[in-house]
């Protein structure tokens, strides 16, 4: 199985869509840090309505924060999506994946040994600019958030996901209609996250209702909001309000159910793949 | 002692389509058996089956006792698809150790070095797959399917994209797994190719066996024709052991004979014959 998992590991490191998202993560990270230095300088002596009390530092980290997460979100789904779309049918096409099969590893493990390979590679990527985009916050603000450990791991699992999702298509869809349905089913997932937030503003308990529905259906997303919430979860008064209607996503506890259900739904999805691998023609 | 690979009424359908319709085929110990048929008889569904790569609708194949795709069965032999492709990233040495560590073979560096000789890339050991022709890669292909020396190899139109100074080289190399007792499942379009190297020739044709047997069984007798003075005689129906019969009475006639030669048969007609 390890001999499996360096092979997706070095064949992942080697695809052109690494190098692409390589150099759009410098370009963010770049722009990031300018933008993040910008945003603590202008928001230096802003005060809430009525000359509330905010912390200023908090809003600008949080917001911006936010904004770096919803962007690393995007692009390790962009990357899982990428690196697990054709692991099946579309190898299995190639005629890449035949020479391994037919050896003694055995389909499941195969395919398990493949996702770990995507799949790390993905949570390392995000767990890497995680920690970046909270290097500059320091040095642009010295602003950390309330929790720095577990929003990183929520945002990673968020990807991990994600990943199975590919994974699950691939074997069933080509590489194409595989990567095109499951961007379109995490933006799914992101839309309903802002509808939920839609709701939550407007006080309409139905859109907050089919925004939790969905969680349950697609639970990526209920880890990356449960991961901004995290981020000012000490945070109290007029600040966490202002938080709370974040640029892409508000941030909400998801709750102890979702995140056990989060860990059973990615256990589901790879046992549906590995099921249908396992009785696949090739 | 088992057969290395046992089909019995094999059977698989793709929808409404019969692929294969009761397909019984036996590979002996050290016998190298050519699979012939037009494209689209059930050839290349045959081998897949055997490897465990399709499931077959109905009947059973057996690889060394064990049912094929099962560990045990894939751990017994050695595979060359008809269409594949490698990691073009690998060296042809990176890709020998992935298939060493994935069938769990002890060869190590020897091994590796040996069966690149074999298959006449040893001086292209760091070569990456990508700067290799479409021949080194099918070259590379058979030696990948020999790591851990499997007892038996499917080889599926190994060499439809080699030249004919390629082809040799495969031809050699079956007829040195031949000498080392290799069971070999050879499907291949090249009927002189088939004639030249197998023992047991089986042909398919619409997902059924339509003739099976030695390529020299397999080859009819087509008469005898004998050169002499007053010009060549064919005998139509006369068999090698009526050759010294019709000598004497044609010299006991005054003619004189120059030649005799036995009618076949070749592969090609018999072919021809039994496919559609």
């Amino acid at each position: 199985m390890t001999t499996i998992v360096l092979y997706g590991l070095r064949e992942s490191l080697r695809r052109k869509m690494f190098a692409v998202v390589l150099v759009l993560t410098l370009f963010f990270l770049g722009l990031y840090s300018w933008g993040a230095h910008e945003a603590f300088k202008d928001t230096r002596n802003f005060v809430g309505p009525g000359q509330q009390r905010l912390n200023s530092e908090d809003l600008a980290g949080a917001i911006v924060f936010g904004l770096a997460m919803f962007a690393t979100l995007f692009l390790g789904a962009m990357l899982s999506v990428f690196l697990t779309l054709n692991v099946v049918r579309g190898d299995a096409e190639a005629g890449l994946l035949q020479p391994l099969v037919v050896r003694p590893i055995g389909r499941t493990q195969l395919l398990l040994a493949r996702f770990i390979g995507a799949a790390g590679v993905c949570a390392a990527y995000v767990l890497l600019v995680y920690f970046i985009s909270l290097g500059v916050m320091r040095w642009a603000g010295g602003w950390s958030p309330d929790r720095i450990i577990s929003p990183g791991i929520e945002l990673a699992a968020a990807v991990v996901v994600v990943s199975a999702i590919a994974l699950a298509g691939s074997v069933f869809l080509s590489p194409i209609a595989n990567g095109i349905g499951t961007l379109m089913i995490f933006g799914a997932g992101l839309m309903a996250g802002l509808l939920g937030e839609i709701g939550h503003a407007i006080n309409s308990q139905k859109l907050q209702h089919i925004s939790r529905i969905a969680w349950w259906v697609l639970p990526f997303d209920a880890l990356y909001e449960d991961a901004l919430h995290r981020l000012t979860i000490d945070t109290t008064g007029f600040a966490k309000v202002v938080l709370e209607l974040g640029p892409f996503g508000g941030s909400h506890r998801a709750g102890t159910p979702l995140l056990v259900w989060s860990a059973v739904f990615l256990a589901l999805v790879l046992a549906a793949a590995v099921a249908a691998f396992s009785v696949r023609d090739l | 002692m088992p057969p290395v690979l046992a089909a019995n009424a094999v059977e698989k359908r793709y929808g409404r389509v019969n692929a294969l319709s009761g397909v019984d085929l036996e590979v002996e110990e050290g016998q190298l058996v050519g699979l012939l048929g037009p494209n689209g008889a059930g050839k290349s569904t045959l081998v897949k089956i055997a490897c465990g790569l399709v499931r077959p609708s109905g009947g059973s194949v057996e690889i060394c006792g064990a049912a094929a795709g099962s560990p045990g069965a894939r751990r017994t032999l050695g595979y060359l698809a008809e269409l594949f492709r490698f990691p073009s990233w690998m060296s042809a040495d990176e890709l020998l150790t992935l298939h060493q560590r994935l069938a769990g073979s002890p060869g190590g560096p020897a091994e590796r070095a040996e069966l690149l000789e074999l298959v006449g890339l040893a001086h292209a050991r760091k070569t990456r797959i990508a700067a290799m022709s479409k021949g080194m890669q099918q070259r590379l292909g058979i030696a990948q399917a020999l790591v851990g020396s499997p007892r038996l190899l499917l080889l599926d139109e190994p060499t439809s994209a080699l030249d004919p100074a390629g082809r040799r080289v495969v031809r050699g190399l079956l007829e040195e797994l031949r000498r080392r007792g290799t069971s070999v499942l050879l499907n291949s379009h090249l009927l002189s190719e088939i004639e030249l190297v197998c023992d047991h020739v089986v042909i398919v044709d619409h997902g059924r066996v339509v003739a099976a047997g030695t390529p020299d069984a397999l080859r009819r007798q087509g008469g005898v024709e004998i050169e002499t003075a007053s010009g060549t005689r064919r005998f139509e129906d006369a068999r090698r052991s009526d050759v010294p019969r019709l000598v004497r009475e044609l010299v006991g006639a005054g003619e004189q004979i120059y030649g005799v030669r036995i009618l076949a048969s070749s592969l090609e007609d018999v072919y021809l014959e039994v496919v559609d």
